[in-house]
């Protein structure tokens, strides 16, 4: 149980009651390669539905939907670094840094421990999943999440995020998002080959050279038990907008989860009990 | 309404099954348990081109209910390998916005305000012009040579059209006598 | 390219992963910049110095592929003593005409042989003077020690393979290019010798036997006054190091639109039939021999010229055309000067356009003189356009900013404009032809919704009205329409014409209606009717070869199942090239065809008669492809060359040179010639120009496109997801010149030319670099083009500030390098618009409008 809410976690869908499920699935979003196009906000939009989320020049340099939301679930980011140099010095030292930023699917997902309705629920693929027949709009998991990546919308009061396109897993297809991107910068599938693969593209570009590659969300031991999203960047998480050290807002609650889960089973009683009327 | 059984009670899968803390298997609802992506509802899939730029990625198009459901890359193309940029993933909501106008509109000189117009009306006050404006331009000679074509008429567009729309565009205009007919190409 | 064209940077990334280097050059530091090895920042308008200083590296270095510039391009060829240089002339090639402001090319030839060009300017122009093949008494210059020949063709040049003669093409290049150093790249381009230096390095050593180095360019290279130039450079920077017709090499144009490409190819433009024949221009007295004769020429396979048009011919008025009536080549209009889109739109405000149509188009934000675009459209009597959203090409009567600033209004605007709705892709069949050549089928999935048609049934459906309304006419001109080939099959609730029937006349068919296999069978006597002998080939066999989709994963990388390319299902053109004169691949490495001992074979369809071994010799008076030796791979070009020097088919001169823009910040170093002297200007009422130099305009500005729209809009701010990516018009500029002129990063901007103002968002970025030119500091301001006053996203137009100012090969305006002024803050509203610019225009000392 313990683990169930803190550390390292062997089999993320088995502990949420899944028998022999598959692969824990994952993305790999590797920045080195990404060219910014939001082909994955698109692509993401399209698949989910998601309404516009307003039309207004940020001043931030390309990115002009600002963060992850309600109506944002792929998000690029784009940093601009320059070092100091004259005029006429065309030396190379403009850097444009690019990541599409998306939920973490955490091992140990605040926004689903605190949920007190249920409607945030791990799927089969370990990934994090809110059922929007089920959320009641009290927005427990947006304070809770580490990264400030689910939310509300104003419209419907419902809270909404990345789904891993849940439906298209399913279904054996891979997320939109990874589908369309260009440059495989967004890659899907089984989080063990990911990590892999993630490891051994560190490596290449470090012996090429870029010893400011790093990884981010890999480590089982941080503070959400790893994602299931991770990301190789070229900078500190702080300058793409991420927290250094996110720790699962749970951690240290357990009174926080009897209390939820108190509610939670009321709330269930309370659904079955609506289904049961209406028989 | 299909019947509920107890025993999909969250309540009770949550105290009798494997997910004890009511997160994941217990947690799901019955809409989750139904949900498959709509691509697989589709009455048919049609193999298509992007329509933006010139790369030519290949797309499959989901039809159901005589409506695109889908819009997406099309993994057996060796140019694109399924994948697309942000306007081709956008290519749904080119067919599909509810902003695209899909009536013909009239505006009448001096006008202040577009107007209805059947297209068969359209058509044919087109063809009358066409005929018109082809004889007011129409040069026999120019400058002592002779060029047997019209200076009325001139169009401009098939960057974005098929071949074949481009053939007839061509073919058509040339056999009036139009020849500034021009496209992107020179821009 | 990851910006406009991403997916199909895939494989650039694909090649870096595998070691490729990447430069981008540009004058900003784009999404390309971002994943390249290096980014290296150019003023605009400035590339023939940079690329003609490769060139002079590679020259002056002893870097050429020698065995291949020597057996595959005209290197050797010996010109004209009567050509003068534009460094004997101070820019100026011989021939130039300062009245008519035009080229007379006759000095420009071999020096034993006349050129007809494959491309470019031709049946315009008479013939230049036939100089007598195999002269012998043709006199060599003083103290020479090579020895010139008479080459094996009858009618090619002489010839020194020593490339030492002080009039062959080598010597003459590397005169003509001596003064292109990298000083010069520092001055002009504001390019660093160590910048300069690393690029050159980077091609050489990536060209040759075992390596091949690609250029990638796009608008940024076509849209200057010397923009074929830009090109033609490149093309001598290729030749010389051995990098084209081989795979991994070429001079790839990446096109913006889906079928700009096919566009081209079964050309909606005024100079071109299908397959780029020219179109014919007005002479005295015509007939089709004589229009051939001035086509192209003789050798080489446009020597098939007659079975390419009267296979055109028989496609298009079918029964009615007859040898007795030269197959009715009289029925084509004819050609008097340039007809191109801009002098459309002059002609449009001269009053001698009554109607206009607009198919996919959006020249009110798409077109250079944005105002004068939009005066053209409300000038014509009668306006139809056809797309899929209200674009301002349509809505320009009420929203206009000529409206917005009270110069007009719409009670006097008396345009009778026509919307009619078009089908989207996927609402239509037919072929798209990508940037590769590619003819992809796309099927259509469902019909469209209400009133919207497809292109193709517009016109089939308005040639049937306009027949019915001639029908019974006796007047001649009425003839051509009346005896069009106009019966295509219809299909669907919407009678639609049959697209795949249009493609099958594309194709072509032979007496009995059998579909040819391909170009090779046409011929010249009436028996076969082909629509685009290019396109010959894409409906063999009765089957639609361009819907075929074997997937990639299941053949070779080359893909041949994939598609079909033009022509005859060739991925890489002139692909002889790469492979050695005796027919070897030139390494294992880049093998791609090669001659087997009885045929030539590979991975590709080979670009070369199948059965020609490399040691054939044409006769002395072998005509079209037998005039082709069997070491020479440029097919269409009359002797099988590559030319690195034009004599013929350019109107600004065989070689290129460096001009300033139009409109510059700085003079020309190189020449006491400043701008292209042969460039199309307009100077009038709302196209006056800004002056070189000068405090008043003292910026320089390019234009360009972001991922995130397309072109002119009419497919992306209309659509919510891809305008909530990029919501506002906005500029870029360095954080020197914001401090300079007082702008804010996320505030507004006005920029100010001689044509108007318009306002933009400023965003502030190290990206765009200022440059060290000619002693001075120049800024460059980035202007996306996308928005207009329609739309979901609206915003000012970049192309509303351009001149109309045009490349005379081309026609094409110079929208990649202007000048400007900038100042903070929002621009004026209404009559204070024009008074503003009014009083730029005074200041600046340009002619009142």
């Amino acid at each position: 149980m313990e683990n169930s809410l803190y550390g390292p976690l062997a089999n993320v869908a088995e502990d949420a009651g899944y028998t022999d499920p598959p692969a824990r699935a994952g993305f790999f979003t590797d920045t080195s390669v990404c060219i910014g196009c939001k082909a994955c906000e698109v692509a993401c939009k399209e698949w989910n539905a998601i309404p516009d989320d307003g039309f207004a020049l940020t001043g931030m340099s390309y990115d002009n939907t600002g963060a992850l939301g309600a109506s944002t679930w792929r998000h690029v980011a784009f940093i601009e670094q320059t070092a100091p140099r004259e005029v006429g010095d065309s030396a190379g030292s403009t850097r444009w840094l690019m990541a599409s930023d998306v939920c973490k699917h955490c091992t140990h997902a605040a926004c689903l421990d605190v949920c007190p309705t249920g409607a945030l629920f791990r799927t089969e693929f370990s990934t994090v999943v809110v059922q929007q027949d089920i959320c009641n709009g009290c927005a427990y998991c947006v304070s809770a999440c580490p990264y400030g990546v689910i939310d509300r919308r104003e419209d419907d009061g419902r809270a909404w995020k990345c789904t891993m396109c849940y439906d298209r897993l399913g279904d054996g297809m891979e997320p939109a998002c990874a589908k369309a991107c260009p440059t495989d910068s967004i890659q899907y599938g089984p989080l063990d080959e990911l990590r892999a693969r993630a490891q051994e593209r560190l490596g290449d570009l470090h012996r090429e050279g870029v010893a400011e590659a790093r990884l981010y969300g890999e480590d089982e031991n941080d503070g959400v038990g790893g994602t299931g999203a991770l990301f190789l960047l070229l900078d500190e998480p702080e300058a793409y907008g991420l927290p250094p050290d996110p720790v699962v807002t749970t951690r240290d609650l357990p009174a926080m989860w009897k209390w939820a889960g108190g509610a939670a089973l009321a709330l269930a009683g309370g659904v079955a009990a609506s289904f049961l009327g209406r028989r | 309404m299909a019947r509920v059984g107890i025993e999909s009670w969250p309540v009770l899968r949550q105290l009798t099954g494997t997910d004890r803390l009511g997160r994941g298997e217990a947690a799901r609802s019955k809409r989750t348990d139904a949900l498959v992506a709509r691509t697989e509802q589709a009455d048919r899939v049609v193999s298509s081109v992007c329509p933006y730029c010139a790369v030519g990625c290949g797309q499959k198009v989901y039809v159901k209910d005589e409506k695109v459901i889908q819009i997406e890359g099309d993994p057996e193309s060796p140019i694109s390998r399924g994948r697309l940029c942000p306007k081709g993933s956008a290519s749904k909501q080119l067919v599909t916005s509810p902003g695209r106008q899909t009536t013909v509109l009239y505006r009448r000189p001096y006008g202040t305000e577009w107007e209805p117009l059947a297209l068969d009306d359209a058509m044919d006050m087109i063809a009358d012009r066409v005929i018109e404006a082809r004889r007011q331009g129409w040069e026999d000679t120019s400058g002592g040579k002779p060029v047997r074509r019209t200076m009325g008429i001139a169009s401009l567009g098939g960057a974005t059209l098929d071949n074949e729309e481009n053939y007839l565009i061509k073919k058509f205009w040339s056999a009036l006598g139009a020849i500034q007919i021009e496209n992107q190409a020179r821009i | 390219m990851a910006e406009c064209h991403p997916v199909g940077f895939q494989w650039v990334m694909e090649a870096k992963a595998r070691g490729a280097k990447v430069f981008h050059i540009d004058p900003r530091f784009t999404r390309t910049s971002a994943v390249a090895h290096r980014h290296v920042p150019v003023r605009a308008g400035s590339d023939i110095v940079l690329l003609g200083a490769l060139v002079n590296h590679v020259l002056s270095g002893g870097h050429d592929f020698r065995d291949y510039v020597l057996n595959y391009t005209n290197a050797a060829a010996i010109i004209n003593e009567d050509f003068k240089d534009t460094e004997d002339l101070d820019g100026l090639f011989s021939g130039y005409d300062p009245e008519k402001r035009e080229y007379n090319p006759t000095t420009w030839g071999y020096d034993s042989a006349s050129e007809e060009p494959a491309s470019g300017r031709r049946d315009e122009s008479s013939r230049a003077p036939d100089l007598s093949a195999g002269d012998l008494s043709h006199e060599h210059g003083p103290g020479a020690t090579y020895e010139a020949t008479p080459s094996q063709t009858g009618r090619a040049p002489y010839r020194d393979d020593t490339l030492e003669h002080p009039r062959c093409v080598y010597q003459v290049l590397k005169r003509h290019f001596a003064r292109y150093t990298p000083e010069l790249v520092e001055d002009v381009c504001g390019i660093s010798p160590a910048d300069f230096g690393e690029i050159a390095e980077a091609i050489v050593a990536n060209s040759g036997r075992e390596r091949t180095t690609a250029f990638v360019y796009s608008v940024g290279w076509t849209q200057h006054t010397v923009g074929a130039q830009y090109i033609r450079t490149a093309s001598i920077l290729q030749l010389l190091l051995g990098n084209i017709g081989r795979p991994g090499g070429g001079i790839l144009a990446l096109r913006g639109h889906a079928s700009i490409q096919g566009s081209t190819d079964i050309p909606t433009l005024y100079n071109l039939l299908p397959g780029y024949l020219p179109m014919p221009y007005a002479h005295e007295h015509e007939d089709l021999d004589t229009y051939l004769e001035r086509a192209a020429g003789d050798t080489g396979f446009w020597g098939n010229k007659r079975a390419y048009m009267v296979s055109l011919l028989k496609a298009w008025w079918g029964d009615a055309a007859t040898e007795d009536n030269d197959f009715c080549f009289d029925y084509l209009p004819r050609l008097t000067g340039d007809h191109g889109t801009y002098q459309t739109v002059l002609d449009q405000i001269a009053g001698k356009v009554k109607g206009y149509f607009l198919m996919g188009e959006n020249p009110a934000v798409g077109s250079a003189g944005g105002r004068m675009q939009r005066q053209g459209l409300a000038s014509v009597d009668w306006l139809v356009v056809r797309d899929l959203n209200l674009i301002e090409s349509a809505t320009f009567w009420k929203d206009s900013p000529e409206i917005a600033s009270g110069e007009t209004t719409a009670e006097e605007i008396g345009t009778e404009v026509f919307f009619l709705p078009a089908a989207s892709h996927v609402e239509k069949g037919g072929t798209f032809t990508n940037t590769q050549r590619l003819l992809q089928w796309h099927h259509k999935a469902l019909e469209p919704p209400a009133d919207a048609r497809s292109d193709l049934w517009f016109m089939y459906h308005l040639g049937l009205r306009i027949r019915e309304r001639l029908s019974g006419s006796a007047d001649p001109i009425d003839r051509p329409v009346l005896d069009l080939t106009w019966d295509y099959p219809e299909e669907g609730p919407q009678r639609d014409p049959s697209a795949a029937a249009v493609l099958k006349e594309i194709n072509g068919y032979d007496a009995d209606g059998n579909t040819l296999s391909g170009f090779t069978a046409l011929k010249d006597d009436g028996t076969t009717a082909c629509g685009c002998w290019i396109y010959s080939g894409s409906y063999a066999d009765d089957v639609n070869q361009t819907a075929r989709r074997k997937p990639g994963a299941e053949q070779s990388w080359v893909a041949p199942e994939w598609g079909w390319a033009w022509p005859a299902n060739r991925r890489i053109l002139y692909n002889r090239a790469s492979a050695d004169p005796e027919g070897r691949p030139w390494s294992d490495r880049k093998a791609y065809v090669w001659w087997d001992g009885e045929q030539w074979t590979g991975h590709d369809v080979p670009d070369f008669e199948k059965k020609k071994p490399p040691s054939y010799v044409p006769p002395p008076d072998a005509k079209a492809q037998d005039a082709i030796g069997g070491a020479d791979p440029f097919i269409m070009q009359t002797d099988g060359k590559g030319w690195l020097f034009v004599p013929k088919g350019l109107v600004d001169g065989p070689l290129p040179a460096h001009y300033e823009p139009h409109e510059s910040p700085v003079d020309n170093p190189l020449y006491g010639q400043q701008t292209n002297p042969v460039r199309q200007v307009f100077p009038r009422k709302g196209n006056r120009y800004n002056p070189v130099g000068g405090e008043v305009f003292p910026y320089a500005f390019t234009t360009y496109r972001l991922t995130e729209h397309h072109t002119a809009g009419g497919m992306s701010r209309f659509l919510p997801y891809l305008s909530e990516l990029q919501p506002e018009m906005f500029c870029e500029v360095s954080p020197a010149l914001a401090a300079e002129r007082g702008l804010v990063n996320g505030g507004w901007a006005t920029i100010i030319t001689a044509r108007t103002a318009i306002e933009a968002r400023v965003l502030v970025t190290d990206r765009i670099r200022p440059l060290r030119i000619r002693g001075r500091t120049v800024h460059q301001i980035g202007l996306p083009y996308h928005w207009g006053s329609a739309g979901i996203v609206r915003g000012d137009s970049a192309n509303d500030l351009l001149p109309i100012v045009l490349d005379a090969n081309t026609h094409i305006q110079e929208s990649k390098a202007a000048t400007c002024d900038i100042r903070p803050g929002r621009r004026p509203q209404g009559a204070a618009l024009p008074a503003l610019v009014r009083r730029y225009r005074r200041i600046a000392g340009i002619p009142e409008d």
